[in-house]
């Protein structure tokens, strides 16, 4: 993608007097992407969300969205291209959810006819006519959720957007995004669920202690992290033996079973490796390789770089 | 993308409904009418002998009234406008929408000048229109009355944007309570006493005339009083004070810069403030 970038950060800081948040960040992310910010708690990924929405000013460096500093006065009309659904999302208690959006629909200028659809993909068209006040967290998040896609927004920030939903409802949640994806929007989410985010991103940034450690895709920070893909071979009785004995100059056997060989494979040798077990022939009878999930690239980066 | 956002009449709009929703409006109707009646007549008992219009010795009941109270009233309204939003943490959400941080205020500052509005319309308006049924339909002094009622809002208007001020300076609502009592106190009640001591301790030395003129018109309490007590002649014959010659500009100019001015300040400081 040659385009310019939806959102490019250039050696941002943010500093609070003394305190770092933000270090030195350099992110491009492109249009119709999905981008996970992923850390621990206090890491700065909220704080990094803020900057993109022009809530707070870079210490120093670059922040352009749309080609534009966020936090300029003139920003402000490119608001209505954006949706934000902070981490604690808060309303005025004493309006209804319905009397909610539509005030919201109001500042963005997105028609009320609009309001309706937007509670129904959230499911809250029954409860619409309650107060803020009266609604679970759940309800609240969903309402957040509403609010933030109203107008079909072409940047969509969502900061821990699934705590507090059930299954179900994370679910939904997604297949929402999902659909705003499909129409062509980014999307910018701050999460602590690893294994729930790794299925909704296109790349992941990996943020300690304000720091950028690694930003790539699944495949490519397994790579960089050189995780390495645990294979488990289903293999015919007796043939083990030759199995193993086969594929251990190349790969690190684990464990040998009657009707299993258990070995790690490096992720760059995976074509490799299904090569040889073709030629194996009709002993290996079935292959389960297992790539390193997010958990794992995680507390590779997080914990490797602090020991 | 044209969209059509109506950014301000929609913030003010919800500071209306809220007014109605929480009571505001129907509490500061009834408090205002309430007292503007019962001193109204109160105060005029000596109009029949002194054959003075009911309407302009209701101007200096009110006058007096208004000088305390819609500066609380309007206060009350303002000065969590801000600080209470960022501390609710409504406002992170309301400064991701195309909404200038400017409007924001200008919003809240049209929808409470409106609920100030309804209270002196209703609750003084009331008042205007007993005070000449029971003066068999007299309604000489309207003028001075309806003078009165405006000068009113302008010193709402002035109490409002010192709030909102008072509400961009801040981090904690409780502060910002703090500061409205203590600002409520410094204009309306130490101002005076303050002019007073220093005049009689002065005996006429340094503070002259002019000077004690500009020290009233500097505070917006005191150039309202100003404007009502002395402006109207016939009001200015009743409460002696028909030797001060201020007229209605000066008092007024005062009340508008105290609209602006902290207007412009507390726009200043929310522009810098982060989220």
């Amino acid at each position: 993608m040659n385009s310019t970038p939806t959102i490019e950060l250039k050696a941002v800081s943010k500093r609070y007097d003394k305190l770092t948040v933000v270090d030195g960040i350099d992110l491009q992310i492109n249009k119709g992407e999905s981008f996970v910010l992923v850390g621990h708690n206090g890491a700065g990924k909220t704080t990094i969300m803020k900057l993109m929405l022009g809530l707070t000013q870079a210490s120093s460096g670059q922040v352009l969205v749309m080609g534009e500093n966020p936090a300029n006065k003139s920003f402000s009309a490119r608001r209505g291209m954006l949706g934000y659904l902070p981490e604690s999302v808060s309303f005025y208690h004493h309006m209804t959810g319905l009397e909610l959006l539509n005030y919201y629909a109001s500042l963005k200028g997105v028609a009320k006819t609009e309001v309706s659809s937007c509670l129904e993909q959230v499911n809250l068209s029954a409860s619409a006519g309650k107060r803020v006040n009266t609604y679970s967290k759940g309800m609240r998040q969903r309402l957040g959720l509403a609010q933030a896609i109203l107008g079909k927004p072409e940047l969509l920030f969502l900061d821990e957007p699934t705590t507090g939903l059930d299954p179900s409802l994370r679910r939904d949640f997604y297949q929402i995004i999902s659909d705003l994806r499909a129409a062509g929007a980014t999307v910018v989410i701050s999460s602590h669920s690893l294994s729930e985010i790794e299925t909704q991103a296109d790349r992941i940034a990996l943020i300690r202690s304000g720091k950028l450690v690694a930003c790539g895709s699944l495949d490519a920070l397994s790579e960089q992290a050189g995780l390495p893909v645990h294979t488990r071979l289903a293999v015919a009785t007796g043939h083990t033996g030759r199995v193993a004995a086969q594929l251990e100059p190349h790969f690190e056997i684990q464990k040998i079973t009657d009707h299993s060989v258990d070995l790690v494979c490096p992720v760059n040798k995976k074509i490799s490796l299904l090569r040889q077990v073709a030629d194996l022939g009709e002993v290996v009878l079935d292959i389960n390789m297992n790539a390193p999930r997010l958990n794992e690239i995680y507390l590779h980066f997080m914990n490797g770089e602090k020991a | 993308m044209n969209r059509r956002r109506h950014t301000i009449p929609t913030l003010a709009l919800k500071e209306l409904r809220d007014g109605i929703r929480n009571r505001w409006i129907a509490a500061t109707i009834i408090l205002l009418g309430t007292l503007a009646l019962v001193l109204s007549f109160l105060g005029s008992a000596p109009s029949g002998e002194l054959k003075v219009a009911a309407l302009e010795v209701s101007v200096v009941s009110l006058t007096s009234l208004s000088m305390y109270l819609i500066p609380l009233i309007a206060l009350m309204l303002a000065f969590d406008a801000l600080v209470g939003e960022f501390e609710n943490g409504t406002m992170l959400l309301l400064l991701t929408y195309p909404v200038r941080r400017w409007q924001i205020i200008a919003g809240k500052f049209v929808g409470h000048s409106t609920i100030m509005l309804l209270a002196i319309l209703i609750g003084y308006g009331t008042t205007m229109a007993v005070l000449i049924f029971t003066n068999d339909g007299d309604t000489s002094g309207w003028q001075a009355y309806l003078a009165m009622m405006a000068s009113s809002l302008l010193l709402g208007c002035a109490f409002l944007t010192v709030g909102y001020l008072i509400s961009s300076l801040v981090r904690e609502r409780s502060v910002a309570t703090g500061l409205a009592v203590a600002t409520w106190l410094l204009l309306v009640v130490f101002y005076d006493l303050g002019l007073l001591s220093a005049l009689m301790l002065d005996e006429g030395k340094y503070i002259s005339e002019g000077l004690f003129t500009t020290l009233m018109l500097a505070n917006p309490a005191d150039a309202y009083r100003l404007f009502n007590f002395t402006g109207i002649t016939e009001v200015a014959n009743l409460v002696g004070a028909s030797e001060i010659k201020v007229g209605l500009a000066a008092p007024l100019l005062s009340m508008l810069l105290w609209i602006v001015v902290p207007f412009l300040l507390a726009v200043i400081r929310f522009q810098k403030r982060e989220v």
